[in-house]
């Protein structure tokens, strides 16, 4: 849960960060990425359209105007996930890959037609998972289904990961997800309700906010860039939640 | 310290173990539900080996999985018509796989069927 947030704030930092970048909305049907993005008003093509030949790829792109080399390329709304199919989808890829840097996806929720066509023009695969054990179980399943399709690397991103339920010992630690899923870890973002309210504005987090989750989204970036960025600690730090109380309550401060 | 010994105490009775547990045993039977693709390419390989060492009835191979709670076992009933004196040779590896994924694959396959 959370991938259209998480395509929405990782292509803002790219783009700060001096990238060119395309988000694409692979949700056909369930479109968000826009609203998200704030970029919903300025929709006037998608993607299909392109495919069909009903406009030129450059006419369905929309730029962002808050920073350089960002652009969205949306989904059609009023159409079904059966408008397009694979071999199409990576034709896409391919004319974007010669103008971008970075190919965002925004897959839509699921392990059919339309998952499996965000999917196949990708080179590589980035699985958003919750640490709860349904989401987990999900992750699984589309990790099997992302290595059969050959895709290389596949990375994690634990997302509202509650610092003070792992500490109290009621949520998975992002090492049992680890284990679990035997995968490499891209990033852990916290729940934070600054999501909400940026999702509410339609202008990612990434923009502006010191928020915790978006210094995650920052991190997960930079990662993407290939930098090399540790992982901070979210479970130990000691700052809220139920022990935090106790010290405050005991007159504790630190 | 107190603070410490509530932590413990804490974290011991939380659910997160229970989620864990919950989940391996899940995984396991998930991760052995195979294609009917990789089981027949299973049992064309299986065959391949086999019968170096005997001949068998090729047309009564049984397989399955057995799932009991924490685990999961394959199980293979390969009725032998005879047993071979030496080992044919090995088969050269023409028919093996390129091994572009394998890299990937090899860190999840532990914990799989
Ligand atoms: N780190 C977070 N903290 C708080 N809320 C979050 C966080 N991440 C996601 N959310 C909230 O979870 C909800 C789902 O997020 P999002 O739309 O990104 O998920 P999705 O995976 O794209 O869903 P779908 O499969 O429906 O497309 C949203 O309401 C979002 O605000
Ligand atoms: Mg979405």
């Amino acid at each position: 849960m959370g991938k259209t947030t998480t395509t929405s704030n990782i292509a803002v930092a790219l783009a700060r960060g001096g990238h060119r970048v395309v988000a694409v909305d692979a949700d056909i049907g369930l479109r968000n990425l826009d609203v998200i993005m704030g970029l919903e008003n300025r929709v006037v093509y998608n993607f299909i359209d392109v495919l069909e030949g009903t406009c030129r790829l450059h006419q369905a792109l929309v730029r962002d105007k808050r920073v350089e080399n960002l652009f969205l390329l949306p989904a059609a709304q009023t159409r079904t996930k059966d408008a397009v199919n694979s071999a199409q989808m990576e034709e896409l890829c391919a004319m974007l890959r010669k103008e971008f840097d970075f190919i965002l996806l925004d897959s839509p929720a699921g392990i059919e037609s339309g998952f499996r066509n965000a999917a196949v023009g990708a080179d590589e695969a980035i699985v958003i998972a919750t640490p709860e054990v349904s989401s987990v179980r999900d992750a699984d399943r589309i990790i099997g289904l992302l290595e059969s399709m050959g895709k290389t690397p596949i990375r994690l991103v634990i997302n509202r990961l509650r610092p003070n339920l792992v500490r109290q010992g009621d949520m998975l630690e992002v090492s049992d997800v680890l284990d679990i899923l035997a995968i490499d870890l891209l990033g852990i973002v916290p729940e934070d309700d600054s999501v909400v309210k940026a999702s509410n504005r339609g202008e990612p987090l990434t923009f502006t906010d010191t928020s915790p989750a978006s210094k995650a989204f920052q991190r997960i970036a930079l990662r993407i860039a290939g930098e090399d960025v540790p992982f901070p600690k979210f479970d130990e730090d000691r700052s809220s939640g139920f022990f935090a109380a106790l010290r405050k309550f005991f007159g504790r401060t630190e | 310290m107190a603070m410490e010994f509530l932590k413990k105490f804490f974290s011991r009775g939380g659910s997160k173990n229970t989620a864990k547990e919950r989940l391996q045993i899940v995984l396991i039977h998930d991760r052995a539900d195979i294609s009917p693709e990789m089981l027949d390419s299973l049992r064309r390989d299986m065959i391949g080996v086999i019968t170096r060492y005997m001949d068998i009835d090729t047309s009564k191979i049984e397989m399955d999985f057995d799932r009991e709670d924490r685990s999961v076992a394959f199980v293979a009933n390969i009725p032998v018509i005879r047993i071979k004196r030496t080992p044919l040779p090995e088969e050269t590896g023409g028919e093996k796989k390129d091994d572009g994924g394998k890299k990937t694959q090899s860190k999840r396959k532990t914990g799989r069927a």
